[in-house]
């Protein structure tokens, strides 16, 4: 065992430094995508296997035990399938959408903090950095929608810009909140502002701004009830009508990667990320990754149950939602908050 | 006064309808009856293994039954087709040696045939029946044509199947 460690560490300082420092990067980059393109694949088998139990189904049992390898048979399935291309489409931005819509939804991973100094990157600014990445995963749709040549595609394009600019800026709004809480951009940071049991966590005095800040993400993901940009009912599936294969399927992976994100994201801005509900408690009330992990699941489970549940807002509701309601409520408790922190509140802004 | 009433009343409405939309009371109405669902048995029928009971008047595939001795039923009486609406029975009757009456062709088309049962009932001999049996296919053209051999073949093998429907069915006709 010593023998074989010796010749790994021999190895390892072989190798010049820059490519140490290349191997190192690429290894985190690994330990991270990975788990997450894996966890997409068990989301949508979740998804279906949720959204069945609601309507009295028992959902995809048939591969695999309990249907568990379902996932693999749907990437095999799309895998093997034709990427149709539309003529007159752009081809170019017809092939380089499904990636660009793919690629903010995994690097933002890079930001988020696992448990303590468990982040790729300890980035300072790192939640301004998620917020311009996930802003960027709407061009990923625009493009799409553009290039596919097809009318279809364009309105959901279309919708899904008018859909984003509206709820970016409540989201904005609800992290606003949370910055001046917290005083730090840095999401490590944001989690040790909230150290102590569950009421030290930030739901408590935020708490229009979680509900806000969730409805908007599951708007910006794209997800029922928001789902105009795909409006199955009206525009057929909107920006992805032409896509087809492995070039469909890699919007599906970005559509729920985002989920997973937005999920962690809250996580962490209002519900203390790492840390444990049972704080000060020996052995429960130490931070782990694994407290993350259940709280994102609480939340993902949250929006499936949402989809399970509601039909789809009207253009103009969801527009009046953004708009009229969640920026008011949002501009008004930042006003609240400001005044909480004046008085210092205990125990959150003390 | 009474205006002033009226307008409280619209006012207290208003404000009710608001706080509601508000804390989104109605949604998380319909959140717990999902979730309420999400509990509930499941009402899925594995369908290879498992399935659901059928009538013993089921209308499926049609068989041409035969007597317990042996002979076969059908007397070539040409009710069945008479009455088929879908025109897709079609019949050529012979005299046998023995000097009795019966089919030389017996044709059915299942492409034709709407199952609606009428040739069961126009039977007086119960010779044509239709059985339970739904899990049948055709793999080339022509098939979907069931000749005499083929229906008393499927009458052979099912008879006791058939007969218990029947006397299921008996009290009822």
């Amino acid at each position: 065992m010593q023998h074989f460690a010796g010749y790994f560490v021999g190895v390892w300082g072989a190798i010049p430094a820059w490519a140490q420092y290349l191997l190192f990067t690429f290894g985190k980059i690994l330990a991270i995508a990975v788990p997450v393109i894996l966890s997409v694949a068990y989301l949508t088998y979740a998804e279906r296997k949720v959204i069945g139990y609601m309507q009295s189904r028992i959902g995809p049992n048939r591969v695999g035990f309990r249907g568990l390898l379902q996932p693999f048979a749907d990437v095999i399935k799309l895998m093997m399938k034709e990427v149709v291309l539309p003529t007159n489409a752009n081809r170019y931005l017809f092939l380089i959408a499904p990636t660009l819509s793919m690629m903010p939804a995994i690097a933002a991973w890079v930001v988020i903090p696992f448990f303590p100094n468990g982040a790729a990157a300890n980035v300072n600014a790192g939640l301004l950095l998620i917020l311009a990445l996930t802003s960027l995963g709407v061009y990923g749709i625009i493009i799409s929608g553009w290039a596919s040549n097809s009318k279809y595609a364009f309105l959901g394009a279309m919708r899904a810009a008018a859909q984003m600019v509206a709820y970016e800026i409540a989201m904005g709004f609800a992290i606003v909140g949370v910055l001046m809480a917290a005083q730090t951009l840095n999401l490590s940071g944001i989690i040790q502002h909230q150290s102590g049991a569950f009421w030290h966590w930030y739901f408590i005095p935020l708490a229009p701004l979680v509900v806000v800040y969730f409805v908007s993400a599951v708007a910006e993901t794209n997800r029922l009830p928001f789902d105009m940009a795909e409006g199955e009912s009206e525009i057929v599936a909107g920006f992805h009508v032409e896509y087809s294969g492995m070039a469909f399927a890699v919007f599906f992976l970005a559509e729920y990667a985002n989920m997973i994100l937005v999920s962690a994201l809250a996580a962490i801005m209002f519900f203390g990320g790492w840390l444990s509900p049972f704080e000060g408690i020996p052995y429960i009330g130490a931070p782990s990754a694994g407290w993350l992990f259940l709280k994102m699941g609480i939340l993902l489970f949250l929006m499936l149950w949402f989809r399970a549940t509601f039909p789809r807002y009207r253009y103009d509701q969801i527009m009046r939602l953004g708009w009229k309601v969640f920026i008011p409520v949002t501009l008004v408790w930042i006003f609240v908050e400001g005044a909480f922190l004046i008085v210092h509140l205990p125990p959150w802004f003390s | 006064m009474v205006q002033l009433n009226s307008e409280l009343i619209m006012l207290k409405l208003r404000l009710k309808e608001w706080i509601n939309s508000f804390l989104l009371l109605e949604l998380l109405k319909g959140m717990g009856v999902t979730g309420r669902y999400f509990f509930k048995s499941k009402i899925t029928i594995q369908y290879p293994e498992e399935q659901t009971p059928k009538s013993p008047r089921y209308r499926g595939l049609h068989a041409l039954r035969r007597y317990p001795n042996g002979e076969e039923r059908c007397i070539a009486c040409k009710l069945c087709e008479v009455v088929c609406p879908a025109l897709a029975i079609t019949i050529d009757s012979e005299r046998r040696e023995d000097g009795t009456r019966r089919t030389k062709r017996y044709d059915i088309d299942l492409f034709k045939c709407i199952y609606c049962g009428f040739c069961e009932e126009a039977c007086p001999v119960d010779s044509i029946v239709e059985t339970r049996i739904t899990e049948f296919h055709f793999e080339e053209r022509g098939q979907q044509l069931m000749t005499k051999d083929k229906l008393i073949a499927i009458g052979d093998r099912y008879e006791k199947m058939i007969a218990a429907d029947k006397a299921a069915d008996s009290s009822y006709r």
